[in-house]
Formats: C-alpha cells, sequence, structure tokens
C-alpha cells in the first residue's frame, strides 16, 4: 500500500497523478479462505480489516454481490454518536465512537469524521424527561451528553427557531459533542484499501447464491456466481439481504427489511453548524463538506427491497424541517434516495452465533448502523476470529428474542401520555 | 447601449414590453419573454459566476433546465431570496435582484481562483489522501476552511414570506413534457374524451417548435400547427394545461409529483401561492420530456461564451439574441448544423468545425456550406482560447486513429459544441423502468416497462420531427385506450452523430483540464485517475470524483463521463452501467414540498369542549399527542410551583376542578364483549357487575404494558372502556386487531367515543356537595354510591355516566357528558362549586397528587419494557385465565428472572431537594466509571400535601431494596436517598371512600 | 406512495392504511403449552422474503377493516388484496400487471 502523506501527494502532483496505484486489487476468488466475510459494505470491510489487523487473520475474502459500500453504507446520512441509553448500546457505540477518533490516522485514508456534535432537540415534557434519562446515564458510563436550555440550542445552532410558535415548541436538547458526521464512501474505501494492502481479497460483483453445508450441518463455503468458495468460518453482513442470505442455511431471522429514504439540498455556503435530531417531529439534519443540508427521512410502513419510498415519507420530513428551521423552505431539494434498512424486534443489532455452526451474523442495524461501523467491525472480526463474541457483542444475540432480554432502546424512548 | 446584442428582429420576446432587473448591481434591460440568460446574453454578459472547487470563470452554457454553470442568487423582495437559480429558467421580470456567487471580492477578481492553480494538487479525491496531519486540524483548521469555500450560493436566512399550495388530482392520461410529441400525445388522448393532465417546464407549451422557426408540419409552419394544437387542447374541459409545471418524481404506482412555479415570475405575486405541488395519480403515463445535449469534452472547454450549440439556436430564434458575432460551431453530429444555418440566417459569422469526415456527413454538410459558411470537416478541438471569456478555438485536422494535424486558430466570440443527444430518460428510471443501451444512438433509451407508462418522442431517442409527433399521437392514444393511429409529414431533421468522449488532441492528455462536469470540477482526467486507482463502477467514479453530482445531476456530464470510463475500461457503455435515477428531474424548493403544513396545521390540534374557558381562566397548555392540555392555571404572579403547590392544596382540601375529556374513550358492546375484554386486557371481566368500574391494565403480546384506564361496565353486553390520551387511538387499533384478525367469532362492536363524551373530574373532600344539587336520578350517597361505582343519570338535565373514580386519592367524581353540552355543565359545576372554593387545576398538578398516591402513569413509569410485576401490579392478573394477550411473555426466562427493575419510592435526605425525572441510581456513588446503574428516576414532585419532595423510581430489585439508601444523580453531583413504597399520603387510602 | 385496493372500499392511496406485516400467522391456540423457541418464533421470526410476500394492511382511515395482500417486495406491486379467511387468486403469473390492470382485475 502507497503511504497517503503530503509529500505523496505533492510528489503525484507534479507527475500528473501517475503515480497513484489502485487502491485495492481486483482479485480472482481464491478456492477458499479462513473467513469469508458475506457483504462488501462497511461493516464487512472494517471486520476483514479488523480480522488481518488485530487477529492476523488475513486469508479472508470479502464478497460484494454489487460495488463496495453500494448499500447503506453510501446511503446514510452519516450521523455518528454514542449517547444510547442502555449499557449494552452505549457501550457497543461508545467503542465504535473511539475507534472513529483516531479512524483516519489508522487507515491513513482521511474519513473526515468531524465532531460537530449531534443536538438532539426535546419538543414536549416527556423528551426532557427522557433525554435527561439519556444525558444522567451517559454520564455514568463515561459517554460525554449534556443537556441545553432552548437558548444554549439556538447559540449552539443557530438556524433553530425556539421561538413559541411552532407546532410542538423547542423545550432544550441533549447535546453530544463528540459527536458528528463522516464522509461515508471514505469509509468503505478506506477499510477496503487497508485490508487489501493486508491481504485481504475484495471481490466484487460475486453474488453468494448458497451455504453449502457438511453431514452435520456445519457451514463449509458459498455458492457464488464466480464459483463455489471453502470457508472455515462465514461472516454474513449483508444488512437489508440478511434474511435471504441466511435462508440459505435454513435460518430464520427476527428480521424485516424497510425502505428508509434520505435527501440532499443544493449545496449552499455553510449555514449549519452541527447535526440536529429531532425525534418527536422526525427531522436528522446536517451540511456536508460540500454544502449539501444532508436530511434524513423515516422508513416505509411496508417491507421492500426496492431502494425507493413514497413520496409523503419525503414531505413529511421536510414538514418538519421547516417547521424548526422556517428559513430553509426557499432551499431545494436535489436528490432523494432509499436504502433498504434491516430491522429486528427491539432495533438493536445481532452480532454473533447462528445456530448453524461456522456461521456467524451481523445484522439488524435498521436506521443506524453507519455509526457502529468500526465497532461492529471490530467486535465482529473478535467473534470470527475466537467463535465467541467479545463481551460488547456478547449481549447481542440472537437468543435473546427467547429469553426476552432484549435492548430495546426505541421503546425506552416511549411517547407521551 | 441597450442590448447590443438584441437581433433586431424574431425571436418570441415581446418588444413592446421591456423589462428591468439588475445583474450584480448593474441594471440590464431585456424583454418580456426573455429569460435571465438571454437578457444577459442580450447585454453581451457571459462571465456570470465561478466554479465549485476551482473558482474558474463560467459563462452561460444551456438554455434549458440542465444549466451547470449559470447559477445565480435571486432577490424577488424582502424575504424572497434563494440561491442557485439558473439563469436559464428564471423569468426576466422587473425589479429582480439578481447576483453571482462563489467568489470574494468579485466576480471579476475572485481570490478563490488561487485553486486554479493549485489544480495539479487539487485533483479527484486529494482530500482522502490528506489533511490528516495534525488529527486535530481536521475538526479545527482543514474542515472549516473546505466548508467555507465548498457550498454555491448563500442559504436563505429570514423565514419564507411566501405560501404554498398542495393539489392531489387523478386523470386518465398524464402527459410530461409539451414538445411535439407531448402535444401530440395529448391531443391524441383529449380527443378521446378522458381526462387528460400536459405538465411543461417551460414558460410556454411547444418545445423545440419553439426555436426550430423553420419546421413545417403537414405543409404547414409548425407554428401555425402549434397554435391549432394548443386551441384545441385549451377548448376541452377535460384537459388540464400546466405550464411552468415540472414533473419531477415517478414513485409506486403511477403516482407521479409535480411542481408548478405560480409566482416567480409575476412582478406581484400579490396572495397566489408561490408554487404548487401536485400529486397526480395517473392511468395512464405519457412521458414525453425530450433529450439533452452532450457538450464536448476539450481543454478549457468551459470558458464562458462556450455554449451548447442547440442553446445557441434557441437564443438567436426564441430570443432573438446572439451569443455572439463570430460563432465556431464545434461538433461530431448533423444537428449543430442547423443551429449554424439559423446563425447565418441572422448574420452572424459562423464557422463548423465538424469531428467527422465529409462521409460521415449527411445533406447538412451542402445545406451549411451552400450558405458560404466555413466547414472544417475531419477537425478536432484543441482547445479555447481566452479567460473570462472565450476569444478563439484551437481546432486540428484529426484522422480516425486520433493522430492530430496543424493547429489553427479561430477567432470568436462564441462557440456552440454538440457531442450528440441523450434522451431523458429520467422519469422513466424512476418508474423502474429498464434502460436499453442502444448503440444506433451511442445512448440508453426506454427499455422494458414496469409501470403503466409509455415514452414518446425524444426521451424515447426518435429526433426527427415527424416521428416524435407519430409517436406521440400513438402513445396518447393507446394511453387512452383508442385505436387512432395518424401520420404526419414535417421538415426532416438534421440527426445523427459520431459518438466521442473527450476530444483527440495533440498534447499530453494528462495535462489537458477538459471539464466533463462544469459545476463541480470533474475533469477528463480525473475520471481517469479514478479508474486508474482502482474505481471502476460508474458509482464508484461518480462519488470519488463528485462527477453528475452538481446541481444538473449530470444532465450535461453523465454521458461523457461514462464513455470516458468505458473507453478507459475497454468496455462498452452498459458494461460500465449508469447510475439510478433519483427525483428529483430538476430541484424542487422545500416549501412546495411542504405546502401549508407548517405550525398549526404541521399536525392537527385536538381541543377539549373546555379549552376555550380554560383559556378564558388563564389556563397555560402543554402538548400531549395531538391534545393541548391545561397544564396549570397561574394566578397572577404565580410560576408554575406555586401555582401547582396551590392547586393541590385545593384538591385536598377542598375541591378541583379538571378537564379529563382528552382520555381515550371505547365503546365496547357485543355479546361477547365481555370474553373479548378478558382476552385483551390481564384482569378478569366476567363477573364484573353492571354499574360497577375497574381499573384495567393491558399487555402487548410481548408482555409489556401497553395501556391503563378505568372501565366502567353499562350492561352486561356493555363496557365503557377508557383509555390514556395518547394511547386512544392505538388501543382502539389493538383491540381490531385481535378482534378482526384472531377471533372473528367473537360478537363485538368497537367504537370511539373519545370525542363523544367529555369528562369533567371533580376531585376533594367536597366534590359531593358541589355537584349533589346538580344530579338528578343517582343516589350520591357513599353507601348508595361507592368508590369505583357508575351511575347514569342527569346533571343539569343533561344526561351522564357519572363515574365515581379518582386519580388523586380523594373524593372524586368523574362526569361523562355529551360533548356538546359539556361546557354547559362545567360552568354550572364551577358556579356551584364558588361556594366551596372550588379550583381549577390542570396537568402537572394532576402529575403530582397521583404521585402521592403512588398511581403510575403509562409511558412515565413505563416505558415499553416493563411488565405489571415491575409496576408492582401482577396482583392484578387473573389467576383463572388461561390466556390474555401478553401472559405467555411473562413467562419467558428474562422475564421471571431476579434483578428486573421494580417501581419504588424515593425520598431524598434533604426533603427539599427535588430530584430531576430521567435521573440515575446508582449504589455506590464513589465507584469508578462506567458505573453500574440500578435504575432511574420516573417521577418526581415536591408535594405540597406532603411537604417534601417526593419521587417514584424502577430501581433493580427495588421492592428488596425498602429501607436502604441510595444515591441519585443532580445536576451537581448525587443525592443521597432513602427507597420507600411508593404510595406518600394518605397510605392506607381512607380518603377515597369518604 | 402505493395504491391500495381495499376489497371494501377500492383503490385508496396508502396513507389511509396501516400496514400489519407478515399475514397468515395465527395465534396459538394455546400460547402456555409452546416452548420459548416456539413463542419466540411465533412473536418475532418473520419471512421478509425478496419477492411475493403476504402481509397485513388495515383501512384504518376508510372502513377499518383488515385484510390481506400478496405483494412483491422488489417492485412493490400488489398481486392480490382479499378478505381476511379469503384465499388470494392465484395472479404470480402475470408478468407486468400495471396499477390500472390490477384495478381492473379486482372490478
Amino acid at each position: 500500500m502507497r503511504r497517503f502523506s503530503l509529500s505523496s501527494l505533492l510528489s503525484e502532483s507534479l507527475n500528473g497523478h501517475r503515480g497513484w496505484g489502485r487502491q485495492w486489487r481486483d482479485p480472482q476468488p481464491k478456492p477458499a479462505y479462513d473467513v469469508v466475510i458475506v457483504g462488501g459494505g462497511g461493516h464487512g470491510l472494517a471486520t476483514a480489516y479488523y480480522l488481518a489487523t488485530v487477529h492476523g487473520i488475513t486469508n479472508v475474502a470479502v464478497l460484494e454481490k454489487g460495488w463496495i459500500g453500494g448499500g447503506n453504507t453510501g446511503r446514510n446520512t452519516t450521523i455518528i454518536r454514542s449517547n444510547y441509553l442502555y449499557d449494552e448500546s452505549a457501550a457497543l457505540y461508545e467503542h465504535a465512537l473511539k475507534l472513529w477518533e483516531g479512524l483516519s490516522q489508522e487507515l491513513n485514508y482521511n474519513v473526515m469524521f468531524s465532531q460537530r456534535g449531534v443536538l438532539m432537540l426535546a419538543h414536549n415534557l416527556h423528551d426532557v424527561q427522557s433525554f435527561k434519562r439519556h444525558v444522567y446515564a451517559n454520564r455514568l458510563n463515561g459517554i460525554d451528553n449534556e443537556w441545553l436550555t432552548k437558548e444554549e440550542c439556538k447559540e449552539f445552532c443557530p438556524p433553530i427557531d425556539i421561538s413559541g410558535s411552532l407546532r410542538y415548541p423547542v423545550l432544550g436538547g441533549a447535546l453530544q459533542r463528540r459527536a458528528g458526521t463522516a464522509r461515508h464512501d471514505a469509509v468503505a474505501w478506506g477499510y477496503a484499501r487497508g485490508a487489501d494492502a493486508r491481504g485481504v481479497d475484495i471481490i466484487q460483483n460475486c453474488e453468494v447464491k448458497g451455504i453449502r453445508r457438511d453431514a452435520s450441518g456445519a457451514a463449509i463455503g458459498v455458492e457464488t456466481t464466480r464459483g463455489y468458495i471453502g470457508a472455515k468460518r462465514i461472516g454474513v453482513v449483508a444488512a437489508g439481504h440478511t434474511s435471504t442470505v441466511m435462508a440459505m442455511a435454513d435460518v430464520r431471522m427476527p428480521l424485516e427489511s424497510y425502505p428508509l429514504q434520505a435527501l440532499v439540498s443544493e449545496p449552499v455556503k455553510p449555514v449549519f453548524p452541527c447535526v440536529v435530531m429531532s425525534n418527536a417531529v422526525h427531522a436528522y439534519i446536517s451540511q456536508s463538506d460540500k454544502g449539501e443540508l444532508v436530511i434524513g427521512a423515516g422508513t416505509d410502513q411496508y417491507t421492500s427491497y426496492s431502494q425507493q419510498g413514497g413520496l409523503h415519507i419525503t414531505t413529511h420530513t421536510l414538514d418538519a424541517i421547516c417547521e424548526v428551521f422556517p428559513q430553509f423552505t426557499r432551499m431545494r431539494m436535489l436528490r432523494s434516495w432509499g436504502g433498504i434498512v434491516d430491522v429486528t424486534p427491539d432495533r438493536s443489532p445481532i452480532i454473533g452465533k447462528t445456530p448453524v455452526e461456522n456461521l456467524f451474523v451481523n445484522c439488524g442495524w435498521g436506521t443506524g448502523g453507519f455509526k457502529a461501523t468500526p465497532g461492529s467491525g471490530h467486535v465482529f472480526a473478535h467473534t470470527l476470529a475466537k467463535g465467541e463474541p467479545h463481551p460488547i457483542n456478547a449481549p447481542f444475540t440472537l437468543d435473546r428474542f427467547r429469553t426476552g432480554r432484549l435492548i430495546d432502546e426505541a421503546a425506552a424512548a416511549a411517547v407521551a401520555h | 447601449m441597450a442590448q447590443p446584442f438584441r437581433l433586431s428582429r424574431g425571436g418570441r420576446i415581446d418588444r413592446s414590453r421591456p423589462v428591468r432587473f439588475t445583474f450584480n448591481g448593474r441594471t440590464v434591460e431585456g424583454f418580456h419573454g426573455d429569460s435571465v440568460a438571454s437578457a444577459l446574453l442580450a447585454n453581451g454578459i457571459h462571465l456570470v459566476g465561478r466554479s465549485f472547487k476551482y473558482h474558474r470563470p463560467r459563462g452561460i452554457l444551456s438554455h434549458g433546465p440542465d444549466e451547470p454553470s449559470a447559477l445565480l442568487s435571486v432577490d424577488r423582495g424582502p424575504g424572497r431570496i434563494d440561491p442557485n437559480n439558473r439563469a436559464s429558467v428564471v423569468e426576466a421580470r422587473d425589479g429582480l435582484k439578481t447576483l453571482s456567487q462563489n467568489h470574494w471580492p468579485s466576480l471579476e477578481h475572485d481570490i478563490g481562483a488561487v485553486n486554479d492553480l493549485l489544480s495539479p494538487v487539487f485533483v479527484a479525491g486529494f482530500y482522502y489522501k490528506t489533511f490528516m496531519w495534525p488529527r486535530k486540524f481536521w475538526d479545527k483548521v482543514y474542515e472549516p476552511f473546505i466548508r467555507a469555500a465548498a457550498g454555491l450560493g448563500k442559504a436563505p436566512s429570514v423565514p419564507d414570506p411566501d405560501r404554498y399550495a398542495n393539489r392531489h388530482a387523478h386523470c386518465d392520461v398524464l402527459v410530461v413534457g409539451a414538445g411535439p410529441a407531448g402535444l401530440s400525445a395529448a391531443l391524441a388522448a383529449a380527443r378521446t374524451g378522458k381526462r387528460v393532465i400536459l405538465a411543461d417546464e417551460g414558460p410556454e407549451p411547444g418545445g423545440a417548435l419553439l426555436h426550430d422557426v423553420t419546421a413545417e408540419i403537414d405543409g404547414r409552419p409548425a407554428a401555425e400547427w402549434l397554435s391549432a394544437t394548443l386551441a384545441e387542447l385549451d377548448s376541452r374541459e377535460t384537459v388540464i394545461l400546466l405550464p411552468r409545471t415540472t414533473a419531477f418524481g415517478y414513485y409506486n404506482h403511477n403516482h407521479v409529483a409535480l411542481a408548478e412555479r405560480i409566482t416567480d415570475h409575476l412582478p406581484n405575486p400579490g396572495t397566489a401561492p408561490r408554487e404548487r405541488l401536485w400529486q397526480v395519480r395517473a392511468e395512464q403515463v405519457v412521458l414525453a420530456g425530450g433529450s439533452h445535449e452532450r457538450p464536448l469534452v476539450f481543454a478549457d472547454n468551459d470558458r464562458p461564451g462556450i455554449l451548447l450549440a442547440e442553446s445557441v439556436r434557441v437564443f438567436i430564434n426564441r430570443y432573438g439574441v446572439a451569443p455572439g458575432r463570430r460563432i465556431v460551431f464545434a461538433t461530431s453530429g448533423a444537428s449543430a448544423y442547423a443551429a449554424a444555418l439559423d446563425a447565418k440566417a441572422a448574420g452572424l459569422h459562423v464557422t463548423l468545425v465538424d469531428l467527422r469526415t465529409e462521409s460521415e456527413c449527411g445533406p447538412e454538410l451542402a445545406r451549411l456550406k451552400a450558405t458560404g459558411a466555413e466547414v472544417l470537416t475531419g477537425h478536432t478541438v484543441i482547445g479555447a482560447k481566452g479567460t473570462k471569456r472565450v476569444t478563439g478555438l484551437i481546432v486540428a485536422p484529426v484522422d480516425r486513429a486520433g493522430r492530430c494535424g496543424a493547429r489553427r486558430l479561430l477567432p470568436c466570440d462564441c462557440v456552440g459544441m454538440s457531442g450528440g443527444w441523450t434522451p431523458a430518460v429520467h422519469l422513466f428510471s424512476q418508474s423502474r423502468g429498464k434502460l436499453a443501451y442502444d448503440e444506433t444512438i451511442d445512448a440508453f433509451r426506454p427499455g422494458t416497462s414496469v409501470q403503466a407508462e409509455r415514452s414518446a418522442g425524444a426521451s424515447r431517442g426518435t429526433y426527427d420531427l415527424a416521428g416524435c409527433l407519430q409517436e406521440g399521437f400513438a402513445a396518447g392514444a393507446a394511453a387512452a385506450r383508442s385505436e387512432e393511429r395518424r401520420n404526419f409529414t414535417a421538415s426532416p431533421t438534421l440527426t445523427g452523430f459520431r459518438p466521442v468522449r473527450a476530444m483527440p488532441t495533440d498534447v499530453d492528455p494528462g495535462k489537458v483540464r477538459a471539464f466533463v462536469d462544469f459545476q463541480n470540477d470533474v475533469t477528463a482526467k480525473d475520471i481517469t485517475l479514478a479508474v486508474r486507482e482502482g474505481f471502476h463502477s460508474i458509482e464508484h467514479v461518480k462519488r470519488y470524483t463528485t462527477t453528475g453530482m452538481a446541481t444538473d445531476q449530470g444532465k450535461t456530464s453523465n454521458m461523457n463521463a461514462l464513455g470516458i470510463v468505458a473507453g478507459q475500461l475497454d468496455k462498452t457503455l452498459p458494461g460500465v452501467g449508469t447510475t439510478t435515477f433519483r427525483p428529483p428531474y430538476t430541484p424542487v424548493t422545500f416549501g412546495a414540498l411542504v405546502g401549508p403544513a407548517r405550525h398549526a396545521l404541521f399536525d392537527p390540534i385536538r381541543t377539549t369542549p373546555i379549552h376555550e374557558w380554560a383559556e378564558e381562566h388563564g389556563a397555560l397548555f402543554e402538548n400531549v399527542a395531538l391534545w393541548r392540555r391545561a397544564w396549570y392555571f397561574p394566578k397572577s404572579g404565580e410560576d408554575l410551583h406555586e401555582a401547582v403547590a396551590r392547586e393541590c392544596e385545593a384538591v385536598r382540601k377542598g375541591v378541583g376542578i379538571f378537564d379529563a375529556s382528552t382520555l381515550g374513550k371505547i365503546e365496547v358492546v357485543g355479546p361477547d364483549a365481555a370474553e373479548f375484554m378478558n382476552r385483551i386486557y390481564i384482569n378478569p371481566w366476567l363477573k364484573l357487575d353492571v354499574g360497577r368500574c375497574r381499573y384495567g391494565l393491558m399487555l402487548k403480546e410481548d408482555g409489556y404494558i401497553l395501556d391503563d384506564g378505568v372501565v366502567a361496565r353499562i350492561a352486561p353486553d356493555c363496557f365503557h372502556v377508557t383509555t390514556t390520551t395518547g394511547g386512544a387511538p392505538r388501543v382502539l387499533a389493538h383491540m381490531e386487531d385481535y378482534l378482526q384478525t384472531e377471533w372473528p367469532d367473537l360478537r363485538v362492536f368497537l367504537t370511539s367515543t373519545t370525542e363523544q363524551w367529555a369528562v369533567i373530574a371533580l376531585q376533594g373532600p367536597k366534590a359531593r356537595e358541589v355537584i349533589a344539587p346538580l344530579v338528578d336520578g343517582i343516589d350520591l350517597s357513599p353507601e348508595a354510591f361507592p368508590h369505583m361505582a357508575m351511575r347514569q343519570g342527569t346533571i343539569c338535565g343533561v344526561p351522564t355516566r357519572l363515574f365515581r373514580v379518582s386519580f388523586t386519592g380523594e373524593l372524586g367524581f368523574e362526569i361523562n357528558v355529551p360533548s356538546d353540552h359539556a361546557r354547559a355543565v362545567w360552568e354550572a359545576v364551577w358556579k356551584a362549586g364558588q361556594a366551596h372554593g372550588i379550583t381549577p387545576y390542570g396537568t402537572e398538578t394532576m402529575h403530582v397528587l397521583r404521585a402521592e398516591k403512588g398511581y403510575i402513569i403509562i409511558g412515565q413509569e413505563t416505558d415499553g419494557t416493563v411488565t405489571p410485576d415491575d409496576v408492582g401490579l401482577s396482583g392484578m392478573i387473573a389467576k383463572a385465565k388461561k390466556d390474555f394477550v401478553g401472559k405467555r411473555s411473562l413467562a419467558r426466562p428474562d422475564v421471571v428472572a431476579s434483578g428486573r427493575k421494580q417501581l419504588v419510592g424515593l425520598v431524598t435526605d434533604d426533603p427539599k431537594v427535588v430530584l430531576d425525572e430521567g435521573a440515575q441510581i446508582v449504589d455506590d456513588p464513589g465507584q469508578p466509571i462506567p458505573m453500574r446503574m440500578l435504575g432511574h428516576v420516573t417521577s418526581s414532585y415536591w408535594s405540597p400535601n406532603c411537604g417534601r419532595s417526593i419521587a417514584m423510581a424502577l430501581v433493580a430489585d427495588g421492592r428488596a431494596r425498602q429501607g436502604r439508601s441510595l444515591h441519585v444523580t443532580t445536576p451537581e453531583g448525587f443525592a443521597r436517598v432513602t427507597v420507600v413504597d411508593p404510595v406518600f399520603f394518605d397510605p392506607k387510602g381512607e380518603r377515597i371512600h369518604a | 406512495m402505493l395504491l391500495i385496493a381495499c376489497p371494501y372500499c377500492g383503490n385508496r392511496p396508502e396513507t389511509e392504511f396501516r400496514c400489519g406485516g407478515q399475514a397468515h400467522i395465527a395465534r396459538p391456540a394455546d400460547p402456555g403449552a409452546l416452548s420459548d423457541a416456539q413463542w419466540a418464533e411465533y412473536l418475532f421470526i418473520r419471512d421478509n422474503p425478496r419477492g411475493i410476500h403476504a402481509e397485513r394492511w388495515n383501512h384504518v382511515h376508510g372502513c377499518g377493516r383488515w385484510f390481506n395482500a400478496r405483494r412483491d417486495t422488489v417492485s412493490d406491486r400488489f398481486l392480490a388484496t382479499y378478505k381476511m379467511g379469503e384465499t388470494p387468486q392465484s395472479q404470480e403469473s402475470n408478468s407486468i400487471l400495471s396499477t390500472s390492470t390490477q384495478a381492473e382485475a379486482r372490478a
């Protein structure tokens, strides 16, 4: 791997940039690998990277049906935060956030992790109580999160309308200053480049069509559009397509795949300094380095693999944006799109073993998986390397749906009465 | 001299109606019918902006919605300023103020242009390779710098004075685009009598007919056909013709979204909405959105004065403007000859450079040569001269192998370039139709349809006029289920081109800055670099270089980028693929999408019949679900705490009146009503006597508490169910779901009666005395009407279901009366209560009073993860019932395990300290972080009646910790508390039976 | 926004409906007899197919009735909607079924 540095960039500048080689190879699949990862999104690529760097396992293939980072990695609104309520989630997302903080240097790839702060607005008394619960819990878990009055919210993010004329006026907010955004595509590319440099084969345009199992039922490899590939262990990291892949091994999952939409405005000069989330009115907004307002919409109500949703979801989101930021009504929507998010019954991920020997799964990230990318890859690599979960992902079992030990962050933020 | 580049005749502008607007403060004159772009060109203004990254001078490239460069901030009056308007689609009108963007200190002298000198460093993806050292510099130094440099115009900073409208419509045939194909389609469909909507993005229907001034249709000038067609469409009541209306999104099941611009072109918008969003559900759709011209990719092809060839033609013919006096057309196809012929006819100096050899050309060559214009076939364009305006074009002969001959400089002040055409397949692709690559037109065209639509004309790759008309007519007829077909004759159209990617050049392509995406400053060598670095999927190339991600979303750049990638990889275009077309087709104003949905119309506001009385009596309100509820009733000078303290004491010592009308109410009726209740609730219902009430608790199937409320049995087959305020819709939905889908055999009917019954809660020791004189037909004595009973009678002559229930722990009544009579009854009770010191109270006091009694509130003590046992209510479960919704889940291993959080009371060591709701609880505040948290405070108040603070909490194994000390977080640190029973007031519950 | 043919009311826009997830999962007659794993299967495990999916819809802002539908989760095209207790007409063989022809098939 040719390291990126100021001097390499400058010397290439004089050379018409002819010296830059491929950021990752385009290898032919080998007959077998120690670990095969199904899914070349951020989580899958991060898993491969940490298998190689932390566990020294480099005989690894990442199989991607299309192009790497082409699923939810390249379709999300890039919000990164760790201010989760429950200890289990807080540990997982904080683990990820700590890795984000050094990721550009670790990967020698600028993923533009920008700690501009995530401000979550409270619009009713119930929100206030719920956010304070988060703030207090986070503090005791060593996670920064602070309560701001509405005036402090306005000071931190001047575009917010804190007047009483809103249908649901802003009453205050919870701010995590270490939270922020990153350049989503670069995360996939950076991990791919780092993994490839250590020997991992990243194989694009390679769709898994079956999972081969031996007489004992253990998984031993995958059938793909580019032939059979043997594997000592298989990690499925296929997001919205996880149910389909796991069905190849006769494993039924507690997952449903929904369209999730997002949109951007035309680019404008800096006007929005942070990330604002408003669960009560369903608005999520930040401004990209390119200048676009990046706005997250909600999921459609039905399962779908179409990567397209209804206009009413988009308009509902913009209703909320223009309610809280009335000066943006004259802005224009430039592009909207959809992803497919896999949602579990408690809306927390499943990371660990499956009933099939040698088959592991990392899924169910729902609408919030991007922020976890480094942490998810790190603990899943551990799980694949050791055959047992890392303490951080140990609670995120498939079995919790049997025992009832759910990790339901959304229920904990129950609506007001 | 005004408008030096206005041609002396021609164009569709109204020369009798001059308009004046400003550009960067300078007054610009034009005529009614001009676009801002045409008026600027009429005044010789080409330099109108700076590019995104390199701050290169940019001009006007196009006449239409694909314009990537000429983006202006437009000021239409106070509060009506917005950025990034395409000069080509903004209609010129009096009073507009337009400003160029992305430069400092001025358009002509832009410091940012230093980036252009650094362009060898600032190649595609350079930022991924740098700005990493030292780490802290990203947030503090590099990113702020990048962000300040990026973005185009400035976002509006004040609320928008304009309003926006929404409309839903249905039609049989929606036709998108009113060019020859769309008009012909609309005509065919309209003649069948079907309902037709014809939408066109321009101010005037006609499409290419508006500038194809020499065209003939059926032997007559095309303009005559156009006016006859419009007249016929206009005469039909079943046709809606929408100019200035862009079909921008094609969604599921033929749901098509249109954005209509209503007032931007009017000097005085009046009270009309600025824009209107049309959501059309069409039986059939005809897509006739035309095509886009491709720029040629050569060095410095972005200089002001270099336009698309067809745009030059449009400016000359439609606007009567000469984009230059000395024009060089550079092309690889036939259509530019039409532009050249029209330029020549307008008296301009014309030279045409064609990459094609003479033998590749059609009749266009001879026609142009016949005018005396110089035509250089077999020539490539090496580059452009000039910086803020093109001054010349360097051309050279080239052979098919790409070898260039001697250069020649063609001096000029305008270039019209054409690299061929791309059908506008955006909406077709959005409809999920499969694109098919057609080598003969070097483009993707609509392939397999998925929805009920068909494409016609140039958007289908049919470029000749007769073909467009014929295809349009056939599509319109077929969409309207008619067999009618028509043949059209028309003057021939000059079509055909040789596909070209980057133009052949005699210099090192690695050093050539030939722009592919003009706005985002992506050059051919950027794309080459991306491919070299392994970005082979077109989606990767797009994301790495940002080509196609500008505000034109690749309309001018995508095919050139794709061609360059394909060339690099030695693949075919379909082998590389296309990026996905996403809504919107062109940018859409947020306001149009939002419509009137702001403030009070953002969400419905539900109010009770008592709302106005509460307003009149000074109540402050809180939002609870969709309801506005009276929060507290401050007397002058009182704050929340003072008012609530007074209200709380009044209830316990005298009597308080409270509006409980927002409680959800459901009438459960039918022979199997009791059985149904038994299955839905955890409690037993079969033996509840008529006239008695019971507090009911219901679970979701996962075992967690869904809702609660008092239920009265009105009759053996009738229950009056109450729910929480916010829970009413979901409880009814929950009940209906089970009734309809699991137990359809049960004879039960469910009716929401939330808005039929208003509820006046009268609570306090004097409650009985207050209502006694008003009630008829009910014996109010404690013996005859005990706690948890319901009686029917009248109050003030109004029929009532009178509940003797209490959420305060006091003697209390909830007076259910029909909503229409509620205010009258309320006022009567209020009047009768004056002698007893009756006090109105709000939700805050209600919360405090119930907390003093340890009553839970769903959503406060429970949060969707709480079981009946967790809140100490497992005793309510009917042990004899084999099943009810949620029962099985209560036996899951983790639900029966020890260590669950249980509801307890907390009292602080310092009685004055009121804990924060949401505060966390620990055993040992000295432990290291991360601390082990035992639970959290669910409710916390100052209790005037207890004379101290009280709190409820969910604490791990809480019931076993009674009497123990714990520590609760405060803003400053921790407060020590003792775990107690959660009933703080009247623990024996005697008052309620008074 | 989908166009949904309520078996009771005809074609109506999606915003009048609430989707109730996978259809034809009967509530066990005797939940108490089920193991924890079987109960979890009933509560949580869903088919989530990429293709034809049977699902429940409620015309909540219309007639209030629940009904079933078969929909292709790749194209979002409805193959059939039918009342609770009915079996769907099999229309899977029609490869391209526009919303309008679907409406006609229902009429």
